[in-house]
């Protein structure tokens, strides 16, 4: 539990039946605007029509009035009864509140919301207690902490998953959803972030205290579209484009790209994905493959959120490829001791894993160390940036 | 419910890109009359394949925040929204008089209003005039001062060369400035040789381009002359064979642009209620004049 702030500390129960070793239901109050709410469904439907919460329903009657039905027996109620009654029930209606009012219809945010305290599996007390405890979630690096105030309305606290535990006063501190797009232009480095899912996203800030809507605005504004296409694959309706579709469908200066397929495999896609597809590269979940027969050799990683098709990153890099993998093989020879050809190795692994950075200037004992790499530069390149003297294209060419 | 959808080309290597983007859709999200105003993009995300699914309304009208008529608009957008059954005769156009076609989405399986790009409304004409009161700090600059609009030339899309004359044309039939040239990048006349193509001492040059890029900080500064390097920037104005050069940069970081992307949605029957007014009146304020 990272920030109580909103949160009750549980301790009183409702009368929902709930045994001693489950945990503690809080008290909530019911709001005006929730029960005003309730009032207005029941005017929206016939006498007799019922509005359905957890454990029991409320009707209009036939001859005014209400009737508030469970299991066991049907009530009649004047409205003051009634508020007495939902006041009683405040969980169940306030719970009715937080999603059809509040978060609203729409598919992804709805599904996402009700994801994150299992709405569609747990009770309302059981949610209740946890949320007065406080439920996390992850999504990409971030780390979602969903409460419950005292009026049984949803707070959630979003950050960087590397703050956990950091105390809200020494993060930098937001409300506005769209302020998200200012914190992930950069990465930590101040380096711009041309793709929003790479595990790049730098720390420092909180959202400390969002209502379910702007909850579902600043998810979508750190990982643009990874809730309606996690809604649209948990629905069954996630619409993959394969590889070979995605590149057929290019134009203008991204169509040489089709003619990387040359119907030999696909041993170049498996590369393309293991070069920016990996989990270490992008939290997505690559679900599309070679083609609807034909799936790549590398995995598509563990990722919450789908992917559904190249990204316009790998599309421009494929494209980039296409002209490098269409020159031929050739031999060179060079002369190189054991140490400098693992020397070469440890300087691509460097550059591939994005840890130049953290190589110590004085550690030499590292191939992609800066004064290591200079000594090799100074002894094995010639004048003309060659590697061992050998020109790049032969005097012939 | 009514939706924006506000489309633009974004980078994979500038930030400054999106920025114009983003602003506009703030300026039009305070103004109100949208219950939800998105953005997407080709080289960003959400891209252009997966913004409409983002989207919650059911009257949405997608506007290009381009400055011509072209390859994105007619080709890459409309392919990658899914709009079914587009074809580029729905807008009947002769290159500026896009202005909107509604087509089903099979992303969303919903009608969109598909609008003309930006850079060809009439009220872009305004922006650029504005842009120029920007750059001079003054609300009413015109007299003594010529303006000079610069864009693509044809070599790149035909229609480029078209916007810029449109909106050259409408500027210099207000008799506002002394003098307002059309120039080019890629063919005559050449925004190079700005300073012949002018008597006043006074030019105000402005690129017809949507964001702040390479093309606007660094090609045009250059090959006008205003520094050897862009690395090393300019003043405003610059003095260039002895006339003063008054550089805008990008016109789609003006703010008033958020005034065209309201007219497009309009023109395709958005109900705006009273945010073309208040757009245009934050907008003011926020140049300062």
């Amino acid at each position: 539990m990272v920030d109580a702030s909103s949160a009750t500390d549980g301790g009183e129960r409702d009368d929902a039946g709930a045994s001693d070793d489950e945990p503690a239901v809080p008290a909530v109050d019911l709001p005006g605007d929730a029960f005003d709410a309730v009032l207005d469904a029941l005017a929206d439907r016939d006498p007799g029509e019922p509005l359905r919460f957890e454990g029991f329903s409320v009707a209009r009657g036939d001859e005014g009035g209400y009737v508030l039905a469970d299991s066991d027996r049907s009530t009649r109620l004047g409205e003051g009864e009634l508020h007495e009654a939902l006041s009683e029930r405040a969980p169940a209606v306030t719970d009715w509140y937080a999603f059809e009012r509040v978060v609203g219809e729409f598919g992804p945010r709805r599904a996402f919301v009700r994801w994150i305290e299992d709405a569609d599996g747990e009770t309302v007390a059981t949610r209740y207690a946890a949320l007065a405890e406080g439920i996390e979630r992850a999504w990409g690096e971030l780390k979602i902490t969903a409460t419950v105030t005292d009026r049984g309305e949803r707070r959630y606290d979003v950050r960087h998953a590397d703050d956990a535990g950091v105390a809200v006063d020494e993060l930098e501190v937001h409300d506005d959803p769209l302020d998200a797009r200012d914190l992930v232009t950069y990465d930590e480095k101040g380096r711009y972030r041309p793709l929003k899912t790479a595990p790049s996203l730098a720390g420092g800030w909180a959202f400390p205290d969002l209502g379910p809507r702007d909850l579902y605005e600043t998810v979508e504004t750190v990982y643009p579209a990874t809730v309606a296409n996690w809604h649209r694959e948990r629905e069954g309706e996630l619409d993959v484009n394969h590889w070979r579709e995605t590149m057929e469908r290019q134009s203008g200066i991204y169509g040489v790209v089709k003619t990387w397929d040359r119907g030999e495999g696909h041993e170049h896609v498996d590369w393309v994905a293991e070069a920016c597809c990996d989990d270490s590269q992008c939290l997505k979940r690559r679900e599309w493959e070679y083609d609807d027969e034909t799936d790549l050799d590398v995995d598509g990683g563990d990722g919450v959120f789908p992917c559904r098709e190249p990204c316009s990153v790998v599309v421009s890099a494929a494209r980039k490829w296409t002209r490098l993998e269409s020159e031929q093989e050739r031999t060179y020879e060079f002369e190189l001791t054991p140490s400098e050809k693992e020397q070469v190795e440890d300087i691509v692994d460097a550059v591939a894993d994005g840890r130049v950075d953290e190589i110590r200037e004085a550690d030499t004992k590292e191939g992609a160390n800066r004064y290591r790499t200079r000594f090799l530069r100074a002894k094995r390149f010639d004048d003309e940036g060659n590697l061992g003297g050998v020109p790049t294209e032969s005097d012939d060419e | 419910m009514q939706s924006l959808v506000i489309v633009a080309h974004g980078s994979h290597l500038n930030p400054e890109s999106s920025a114009p983007t983003y602003d506009h859709a703030d300026t039009i999200r305070a103004a109100g009359a949208f219950d939800e105003v998105r953005t997407g993009f080709w080289k960003e995300e959400p891209h252009f394949r997966e913004v409409l699914r983002t989207v919650e309304g059911d009257e949405v009208y997608v506007v290009p925040l381009f400055v011509s008529e072209g390859y994105f608009t007619e080709q890459v957008i409309p392919r990658e929204l899914r709009l079914d059954g587009w074809d580029v005769s729905e807008w009947g156009s002769d290159g500026l008089s896009a202005d909107q076609a509604t087509l089903v989405a099979e992303d969303i399986d919903r009608e969109v209003h598909y609008c003309g790009p930006v850079g060809t409304h009439r009220a872009m004409t305004d922006v650029i005039v504005r842009r120029a009161e920007s750059v001079t700090d003054d609300p009413d600059v015109g007299e003594g001062f010529g303006l000079a609009v610069v864009g693509h030339g044809t070599e790149r899309n035909e229609n480029s060369a078209k916007a810029i004359e449109y909106h050259a044309d409408r500027i210099a039939e207000r008799d506002r400035f002394d003098e307002v040239q059309a120039l080019y990048m890629d063919e005559e006349p050449e925004v190079d040789d700005l300073p012949d193509h002018f008597e006043s001492d006074d030019v105000v040059l402005v690129p017809l381009f949507i964001a702040d890029g390479y093309h606007t900080q660094e090609d045009i500064p250059e090959d006008v002359g205003l520094c050897e390097d862009h690395t090393e920037g300019y003043d405003v104005p610059t003095e260039v064979d002895g006339t003063r050069i008054w550089y805008a940069g990008a016109v789609g970081t003006e703010p008033l642009m958020a005034d065209v992307v309201l007219e497009r949605a309009a023109d395709a029957g958005a109900d705006l209620g009273a945010a073309l007014d208040d757009v245009r009146e934050t907008t003011r304020v926020a140049t300062g004049d």
